[in-house]
């Protein structure tokens, strides 16, 4: 290996704003699960973040050309382990979504980490794609790469994640040179896209009978007061009865009395709202904006246009995870089954993310060298 | 490492910031969401949260009692209780419906049609859904609490009514609460709240309902109580002291008995209500907690009419009762003048046509009353010499003195619903009939018959009114009420003088229609009715049958002169004269008060003893009897059998 990077070359600062997230993430999972049957929760995310943080560094010392060089394989890999989970998976809460990793015993959820290798696919595939602009049969190629495994998470069902693959190709696209008239076009059909999913007659055909209901009782949360329409406005409730101090650590009745759905997973940033008020709301998505915009001058920073695709490919994920994450706590979006990256309780997500990070880690260190 | 990527550095820099514009406009919108909610609309967000984690259950502020006027208790409360429905969580309430109809006997539909009827109240406002819970029900609650953790129940008072209907009809009975009565209270009543239907219970309401109190508790978001919070104490409902004399109320019971009819007594020197009956009745104690739609229709439609309050209600023809009027405004006014006589053969022709004396019908065959004068003519209620009298009097000097003696205008009695009766005139027939008058209607209403109508109260207060010299004191029910209306129309001493010389003669001189009334040591006077319930004529042309029966009055009074008390006594379609049917009654009661007056114990029965009252049996809503599956705790107390002075510690 030519580089030797020296752990001065960390991105120490990114480090840290990472740490304070698990940090506030942590407390508010303690919060949540303390007085009840999940009490120790807390301890088994401090057990997945230092898994997270071991496998981070690792990563982010084998040279990210390397993995690019494998990208060919990881896809066809990643296709064949969703095939797998249709096949043999583990179904946890109607969804097959899970398979035992023999050895761990702990149930893996194989699409988070096709995130990555979709990351890294299309890293690899647009720092290929030498023009200024990008052409219109590069597009629809990315497009593929995209779309096989996304159809394959659709089947699970796992909307949520098949959801985020959707960001990865168009900020990809963007920064590979995407023409304003596709952006055009391809806005005006995800626009359409959306409307026949809010669309009764349309969505009747497309969607499952659960995720209708979630459309349903986004658009008429009176309607559906027990079920994700009672979640989100429980939600509300939990975030708007914080106010601006908050009502204190331990101390939210909507969290502590279990009216927040999911409140140690899902709904953390609305445990975390209630309890902190809007002044921790400021400190929690001021953090998550010095994170992402931390990728972005990473990116800037890159030594090649590959390591730029991949530091954006991450920042694209996470950026999207928090928005649709956080809408929904506010009751802007419908319930998606995306967690919070860092803050959410949950081994695969919290893996997937400093994984990702890893790969930030990885670039940046290679920064200087030619 | 392959270096397929080249060594290509064109990073696309402008798109780069582009993103980082991105990322920062995302956060300041998402802040921006966080900011409507968490600062704007904060306080609606708070009552929200607080709702969620709060429970109210009220706690139900017992109603005030009603004592008689010795201070015994005549209304109070027993202890029961009622079930809850929690409605907090309506999946679970919906799954557990079918067996909270079979566990406590309500049909499935009447728990359905309570839970759309109350889908307008906020979540945690549980329902009563059983306001009388029986042991069984309790039992099952008990035993259910586990599995079926939307029951509740709590403690209320329910009302304790003396037996036998004692006093039904002026204490009335409260029922839960109608719609509008909900709408009119200004938010203070809540469906499922009993209030006053009818009777004190309805006009006092205000005092005797107390304000409900509320414990509330904190629940999780499965509805399990989690700690309590400081409760709202009940303020309980103010008593009420009746002017109601539990003796003579009982003697007046007994004596009226099992026949239709009705007793008012008076003070007319305070206006005080002494006791009232009015018979048939039902017993109030059976509305003590709900009614079936049905059955309150049969109640209604009964012909027999037992929710009517006839003291006050029934308008029915005077009779020869209202002579005293007609007398009185000839006495005052001297038309025809005092010396006025006549001849009664038993009938008498006017205008073409015959109008008999109630003489010619007499068992005993008399047929006429033969020369007569005011006096004597009031003491045997000649009907001939009073047709004589009213045609010279004329309508308006005879409507001029009823009106002023309270025919045709409510007694304004502290009592819902009160009927004024009627006094006719030329102006009313026309008005409400839009014909002329005609001269010969005078005729029969100087004899208390045709149009005029009047109440056994009404008639109670007058007759009080003239024997004290023209003061007519406003009857009501509390005992030392403040500021009691009075009608003064004073009339000449030489007339009042007149007029209960010859009530006195009722009763005491021999001839009178009140003879066998005569009572030792008390100068009982007084005024027989006999009011056809249709004339004469027609009754004779049609076979005599019972439904057409007189309406039997007496008003009696004592001493003769400025009463103590006075009483009026109906008895409907008796057969009989009034002397004869209401008289007795009339006697027992004034009998009953100066026994008491002379502390002559145990005295204060009455002498006769018709039939024992009627009540009129109600089948409440879920009566069917069910063997108590687990002993209670605490055997309910009996309700007395009769009232009871008040304890020490109750007051």
């Amino acid at each position: 290996m030519k580089d030797a990077p020296g752990t001065r070359d960390y991105d120490w600062w990114l480090l840290a704003i990472l740490t304070t997230i698990c940090a506030l993430g942590v407390i508010e999972i303690y919060s949540a699960t303390h007085g009840s049957s999940l009490a120790g929760m807390h301890w088994k995310q401090v057990r997945w973040l230092a898994i997270g943080f071991i496998l981070m560094f690792a990563l982010s010392r084998l040279d990210y050309h390397l993995i690019l060089d494998q990208a060919p394989l990881l896809y066809l890999l990643s296709i064949a382990a969703l095939l797998a989970v249709l096949a043999v998976g583990h179904t946890r809460f109607g969804a097959k979504r899970w398979i035992n990793v023999p050895g761990l015993g702990e149930l893996l959820q194989v699409s988070e980490l096709v995130k990555l290798v979709i990351i890294i696919a299309l890293a690899r595939f647009f720092a290929e794609v030498r023009t200024d602009e990008l052409a219109l049969r590069d597009l629809i190629k990315a497009g593929l790469i995209v779309g096989f495994p996304l159809v394959l998470i659709l089947k699970q069902p796992d909307l949520g994640t098949a959801l985020v693959l959707m960001p990865l190709l168009a900020v990809g696209a963007f920064l590979a040179g995407l023409k304003w008239q596709h952006a055009a076009v391809f806005s005006l059909a995800g626009i359409l896209l959306v409307g026949a999913v809010f669309y009764p007659p349309v969505s009747r055909r497309i969607l499952k009978p659960y995720q209708r209901e979630r459309i349903t009782s986004f658009l008429h949360p009176e309607e559906d007061a027990k079920g994700s329409g009672y979640q989100l406005l429980q939600s509300k409730i939990a975030v708007g009865s914080g106010g601006f101090w908050g009502k204190g650590f331990g101390n939210g009745t909507q969290n502590q009395l279990g009216y927040i759905p999911v409140r140690y997973s899902d709904f953390i940033m609305s445990a975390w709202a209630e309890e902190q008020g809007f002044k921790g709301v400021l400190l929690a998505l001021g953090l998550y904006m010095a994170l992402l915009l931390r990728l972005v001058q990473n990116a800037q920073r890159a030594k090649d246009r590959a390591g730029m695709f991949l530091v954006m490919g991450v920042a694209a994920a996470l950026g999207f995870h928090v928005l649709v994450n956080v809408a929904m706590v506010i009751g802007a979006m419908p319930v998606t089954g995306i967690p919070l990256p860092l803050m959410s309780y949950g081994g695969s997500a919290t893996l997937f993310v400093f994984l990702a990070i890893g790969l930030v880690m990885n670039v940046r260190l290679r920064r200087f060298v030619n | 490492v392959s270096y397929w990527f080249g060594n290509d550095n064109r990073l696309p820099q402008a798109r780069l910031a582009i993103a980082s514009y991105i990322i920062v406009g995302m956060i300041g919108v998402l802040l921006l969401g966080f900011w409507k909610l968490q600062v704007i609309d904060s306080d609606k967000y708070a009552t929200l949260a607080e709702r969620n984690r709060v429970r109210e259950i009220p706690v139900i502020a017992p109603r005030g009692r009603m004592l008689d006027r010795d201070g015994r208790v005549l209304v109070d409360n027993r202890p029961a209780f009622s079930v809850l429905l929690l409605r907090d969580d309506m999946a679970q309430v919906e799954r557990h419906l079918g067996a909270i109809s079979d566990g406590l006997g309500i049909p499935l539909g009447d728990l359905k049609e309570q839970l759309s009827t109350s889908k307008d109240l906020p979540k945690f406002q549980p329902i009563i859904i059983k306001p009388d819970a029986s042991p069984a029900d309790i039992a099952y609650i008990e035993s259910h609490r586990n599995d079926i953790p939307v029951l509740e129940m709590i403690s209320v008072s329910r009302r304790r009514y003396l037996p036998d209907s004692f006093l039904s009809h002026a204490v009335g009975y409260v029922g839960e609460v109608s719609e509008q009565q909900i709408e009119d209270s200004n938010g203070k009543l809540r469906p499922g709240d009993f209030a006053g239907k009818s009777g004190l219970e309805r006009q006092y309401n205000d005092i005797l309902m107390g304000t409900d109190g509320k414990r509330r508790v904190v629940v999780n978001s499965i509805g399990k109580e989690v700690s309590p919070l400081p409760a709202q104490a009940a303020i309980p409902g103010k008593q009420i002291q009746l002017s109601i004399d539990y003796d003579l109320q009982l003697v007046a019971e007994q004596s009226l008995g099992a026949r239709p009819g009705a007793v008012v007594a008076l003070d007319p020197r305070s206006g005080e209500v002494l006791a009232m009956v009015s018979h048939p009745a039902v017993d109030p104690n059976d509305f003590a907690v709900r009614i079936s739609a049905e059955e309150w229709k049969r109640l209604n439609e009964d012909p027999e009419k037992p929710l009517l309050n006839r003291s006050i209600q029934a308008q029915l023809a005077p009779g020869s009762v209202f002579k005293i009027v007609t007398a009185t405004a000839m006495l005052e006014d001297h038309v025809p003048p005092e010396s006025f006589t006549t001849f009664c053969p038993g009938y008498a022709s006017f205008f073409g046509r015959q109008y008999h004396c109630w003489v010619y019908y007499d068992k005993k065959g008399k047929k006429s009353h033969g020369v007569t004068n005011l006096h004597e003519a009031i003491l045997q209620s000649c009907d001939v010499f009073f047709y004589n009298v009213g045609l010279r009097l004329g309508i308006d000097r005879l409507a001029y003195y009823a009106s002023h003696f309270g025919i045709g205008h409510k007694t304004g009695i502290d009592l819902p619903s009160e009927e004024p009766g009627l006094m006719p005139s030329p102006g009313w027939v026309e008005r409400a009939l839009h014909r002329k008058w005609y001269q010969g209607e005078v005729i029969s209403v100087a004899t208390g018959q045709g149009a005029v109508t009047a109440t056994p109260l009404q008639l109670a207060r007058m007759i009080g009114g003239i024997a004290s010299g023209g003061i007519f004191m406003q009857p009501h029910m509390l005992k030392d009420a403040a500021n009691i209306g009075v009608d003064r129309f004073p009339i000449s001493e030489r007339t009042v003088e007149k007029i209960t010389d010859a009530m006195y003669g009722v009763v005491n001189e021999p001839g009178g229609t009140g003879g066998q009334l005569r009572l030792a040591g008390i100068e009982l006077s007084g005024k027989s009715g006999t009011a056809q319930v249709i004339g004469y004529d027609t009754l004779a042309r049609i076979h005599k049958q019972k439904k057409f029966d007189d309406n039997a009055w007496f008003v009696g009074y004592a001493p003769r002169r400025n009463p103590e008390i006075v009483v009026s006594c109906l008895v409907q379609e008796s057969g009989k004269h009034g002397g004869e049917a209401a008289g007795p009654v009339v006697r027992d009661v004034i009998k009953a008060y100066y026994d008491k007056k002379n502390k002559k114990e145990g005295q204060y029965t009455a002498e006769t003893r018709p039939p024992a009252a009627r009540t009129k049996a109600v089948s409440t809503v879920a009566t069917a009897p069910r063997v108590p599956r687990v002993a209670l705790k605490k055997q309910e107390t009996l309700p007395a059998a009769t009232a009871r002075p008040v304890l020490e510690q109750e007051r």
